[in-house]
C-alpha cells in the first residue's frame, strides 16, 4: 500500500455565476463549494454528510470533474486531474465511478441489463470480446447479488434495491479504484438499505475499493465510514475520524445534527436531550459573514460573526473549523 | 371510548393490474390527546390509511370498500361529503409531506390559515387573519405578524411546515392526521418541526396520528405504535413494548437492519431478505411469508388474524417471537 492518499482535495471551490440583464452582467455566484480540502486514503471510506444545499454531491461532482472548478485542485494517485484534457482524464473516468441515488433516470430502458452493464466495457475498451464482455456481465450480476439470467431483463423489471445492485455492477464493470456513491440508499425502503449498505461493505472487503460516501443519513454515514466530514453551506466545518466525530463532536453544528437524529428506542429518547437549533440553511447566495453557523449557533460570540474560523487540526486527525473549539 | 375508533377498514384501487387492497382490514383505537405512530415501507398502506379516514381517496378507481370509522362516536364513512367537508380542518386536521403542493401559491399565508376559522367557526375575515398571524407567531414563524400578508413562495421548506402546523390547528381540533410531515427537510428543521407539533398537540390535547417509516421519529415521540406490511396492521404496542419486545418478525426485522447512532461500529447490519410484497400478487398466507425467517408450512395458508400477544401488544403472527 503507498503512503499517498488515492484522492486529495485541496481548497476546492466551485462557485456557479449569476447573470442578469441583457448583456449578461456577473452579479453574482452561488458559492456551492468554497473551499473543502479532504484526503481519502486507499481502502478507505470517507463520510461526507451534510444537509441539503451544504455542497455534499457539488464536491462529489467536481472530483468526478463533471463541474469544472473555480479553484483549488483535485489529485488522484498523485496526478493532478483538475485541469486534464479530457483525452488525458479518459483513463482517469474508468477509475472513478458514480453511484447515484437513482441510476437508471437516464439510461435505455430498452436495453438489457447484461447490455446495460456491458456498455461502459465497451465505450472504455475493457474487453473488446463480446462473448467474454456478456460472460463478465453475468458474473458481476452474481456479485452484486442477483442471478445470471436477470441478464436478460429490462430495467422497469426491477424493484429499487434490485436496480441499485445492478448500478453498482455497472460501475464494477470499469474496475475502478474510487467510488463516488452520492445518496445510494437514500431512496429504498427501510428493509432494503441494510441489503445494499452490507453489499458496499462487502465489495470493499474484497476489491479494495475506496469510497466516497455522500449521504445526509448520519447513522447510515456512522456506520459505514472510517472517517468523516461534516459540511455546512460549501465549507468542511469539522473532520475526524468516526469514533471521535460521533462520541466527542467538537462543532456545534456537528452537535446539533447529531441531537438532531432521533435512536431508534424510546427508553434512550426519553433521557436524551433534544437540544435543536433555531432556523434553517442560509442561502449559499449570500453566506453570513464570519462563521457561516453563528446566526443558528448557540455559543456564538462576536469574534464568530466577522472572523472566518479555518480548519484546525485538533488532535488525532480531528479538525474543526471553530474559534470556541 | 375512544376518540378514535376504527374498525375493519378495507381500501381497494381498480388499476390495470386488477383490484389492489392497499388497505386491508385494518382496526385500531385511539385515545384523546395520545400519538399513535403509523409505521410502514412504501406500499404498506400507512399513507392510504390516513386518506380513508379523511375520505380523501380519489375515486372511482378507488373505494372505500368496508369498515367503520368512528370519531366521537359518530361514523365518518357514513356522512354525506358536505357533512364529511365540516369535520375536515375543523375537528380533524391534517398535515402532508410536501407543504408547497398543499399551500395555494397564489394566496397568502394569512387568508390560508384564516379560511378555516371562516368556513367552519363563521368568523369574519379580517379577525381569522389576525388570528393567523397569532397562530403562525405561536409556530414561531420569524415576523410572523407582519408576513401574514406574504405569499407561500416567499417562505422556506420549513417555514411552510410551519403554516401547515398553524392552519392544522386554526379550529383546534381534536385529531391531527401528519402523514411524512418532516420527511421533506433537513433534519435539523425535522426536529424543530416535530418538537413543535408534539409542545403544541400536548398543549391542547390534540391526538396525533404520525405517519412515517423513520423508527427514530416514531421512538422520540409516539405513545403507541402500529407497524404496517402489506396493507395489513401486523403489530401493535406501545413504543416502549414495541422496542423492547417486539413480536412480529417483520418488526424484530426492521429493528435489527437499521443502523443506529448509538449502535457498537462494526457490527454487521442484519437485512430482511427479499422484498416488500407486491399487491397485484399478494401470497395466499401471511403477507411477510417470504421474507420470515421463522415460517412455517402453516404460514403459507393461514393469514394470521391480529391477536392480542400481551395486554395491550397485538400481533399478526402465528409463531411465538
Amino acid at each position: 500500500m503507498s503512503e499517498t492518499p488515492l484522492l486529495e482535495v485541496d481548497n476546492i471551490k466551485v462557485h456557479f455565476p449569476i447573470y442578469k440583464g441583457v448583456i449578461a452582467r456577473q452579479v453574482g455566484a452561488v458559492k456551492a463549494v468554497d473551499g473543502v480540502s479532504f484526503s481519502v486514503n486507499r481502502g478507505e471510506t470517507l463520510g461526507l454528510v451534510g444537509e441539503s444545499g451544504c455542497g455534499k454531491s457539488t464536491t462529489g461532482l467536481a472530483v468526478l470533474r463533471m463541474l469544472s472548478t473555480t479553484a483549488g485542485t483535485i489529485r488522484f494517485d498523485g496526478t493532478d486531474i483538475t485541469h486534464l484534457s479530457r483525452a488525458a482524464l479518459r483513463p482517469f473516468r474508468r477509475r472513478i465511478q458514480m453511484i447515484y441515488q437513482d441510476p437508471f433516470g437516464a439510461l435505455d430502458p430498452r436495453m438489457t441489463v447484461g447490455q446495460l452493464i456491458a456498455e461502459p466495457m465497451i465505450v472504455h475498451n475493457i474487453e473488446p470480446n463480446r462473448a467474454a464482455r456478456d460472460t463478465r456481465a453475468r458474473d458481476l450480476l452474481s456479485m452484486v447479488g442477483l442471478r445470471q439470467d436477470m441478464a436478460e431483463r429490462y430495467i422497469h423489471e426491477f424493484s429499487g434495491g434490485q436496480r441499485q445492485r445492478i448500478g453498482i455492477a455497472r460501475a464494477l464493470a470499469m474496475q475502478p479504484d474510487l467510488l463516488i456513491c452520492d445518496e445510494p440508499v437514500s431512496a429504498l425502503d427501510v428493509s432494503i438499505q441494510a441489503q445494499i449498505v452490507n453489499l458496499f461493505q462487502d465489495l470493499q472487503a474484497r476489491f479494495g475499493l475506496t469510497y466516497l460516501f455522500i449521504a445526509h443519513d448520519l447513522a447510515v454515514i456512522r456506520h459505514i465510514s472510517d472517517r468523516i466530514a461534516v459540511m455546512y453551506l460549501g465549507r468542511i466545518v469539522e473532520i475526524a475520524g468516526r469514533e471521535a466525530l460521533y462520541d466527542h463532536p467538537k462543532h456545534p453544528y456537528t452537535q446539533a445534527l447529531l441531537a438532531a437524529v432521533a435512536i431508534p428506542d424510546p427508553d434512550i429518547e426519553a433521557t436524551r436531550p433534544h437540544i435543536t437549533v433555531t432556523g434553517e440553511v442560509p442561502s449559499a447566495l449570500n453566506p453570513p459573514p464570519g462563521c457561516r453557523f453563528h446566526p443558528r449557533c448557540p455559543l456564538a460570540i462576536d469574534r464568530c460573526r466577522t472572523e472566518e474560523p479555518q480548519l484546525r487540526d485538533m488532535s488525532n486527525g480531528q479538525s474543526v473549523a471553530c474559534h470556541l473549539a | 371510548m375512544p376518540l378514535l375508533s376504527v374498525k375493519g377498514l378495507t381500501t381497494t384501487f381498480r388499476t390495470d393490474r386488477g383490484v389492489l387492497t392497499a388497505v386491508d382490514d385494518v382496526s385500531f383505537d385511539l385515545e384523546a390527546g395520545e400519538t399513535l405512530a403509523i409505521v410502514g415501507e412504501s406500499g404498506s398502506g400507512k399513507s392510504v390509511t390516513a386518506l380513508s379516514l379523511m375520505r380523501l381517496i380519489a375515486q372511482p378507481a378507488g373505494r372505500i370498500a368496508q369498515g367503520e370509522v368512528i370519531f366521537e362516536g359518530q361514523d365518518l364513512l357514513k356522512l354525506s361529503e358536505p357533512e364529511m367537508q365540516s369535520v375536515r380542518g375543523d375537528r380533524i386536521a391534517m398535515i402532508f409531506q410536501e407543504p408547497m403542493t398543499s399551500l395555494n401559491p397564489a394566496l397568502t399565508l394569512g387568508v390560508q390559515v384564516g379560511e378555516p376559522m371562516v368556513l367552519h367557526r363563521g368568523s369574519t375575515w379580517s379577525n381569522a387573519i389576525a388570528r393567523a398571524g397569532d397562530l403562525l407567531d405561536r409556530v414561531r414563524l420569524p415576523d410572523a405578524r407582519a408576513r401574514v400578508n406574504a405569499y407561500p413562495h416567499q417562505f422556506s421548506g420549513g417555514q411552510r411546515q410551519r403554516a401547515m402546523i398553524a392552519m392544522a390547528l386554526a379550529c383546534q381540533p381534536q385529531l391531527i392526521i401528519a402523514d411524512e410531515p418532516t420527511t421533506a427537510l433537513d433534519v435539523t428543521v425535522q426536529a424543530q418541526i416535530l418538537a413543535l407539533l408534539k409542545e403544541l398537540a400536548r398543549e391542547q390535547g390534540t391526538a396525533l396520528i404520525l405517519i412515517t417509516h423513520d423508527l427514530g421519529i416514531v421512538a422520540r415521540y409516539a405513545d403507541r405504535v402500529a407497524v404496517m406490511y402489506g396493507g395489513r396492521i401486523v403489530e401493535t404496542a406501545s413504543a416502549r413494548n414495541l422496542y423492547r419486545t417486539p413480536r412480529h418478525p417483520y418488526t424484530s426485522g426492521l429493528l435489527a437492519s437499521i443502523p443506529r447512532l448509538d449502535q457498537v461500529t462494526g457490527r454487521r447490519l442484519i437485512p430482511i431478505d427479499g422484498q416488500p410484497p407486491d399487491l397485484a400478487r399478494m401470497p395466499p398466507g401471511c403477507a411477510f411469508r417470504p421474507r420470515c425467517p421463522r415460517a412455517t408450512p402453516e404460514c403459507d395458508t393461514t393469514r394470521p388474524a391480529l391477536t392480542e400477544a400481551a395486554p395491550g401488544h397485538w400481533k399478526a403472527c402465528l409463531n411465538d417471537v
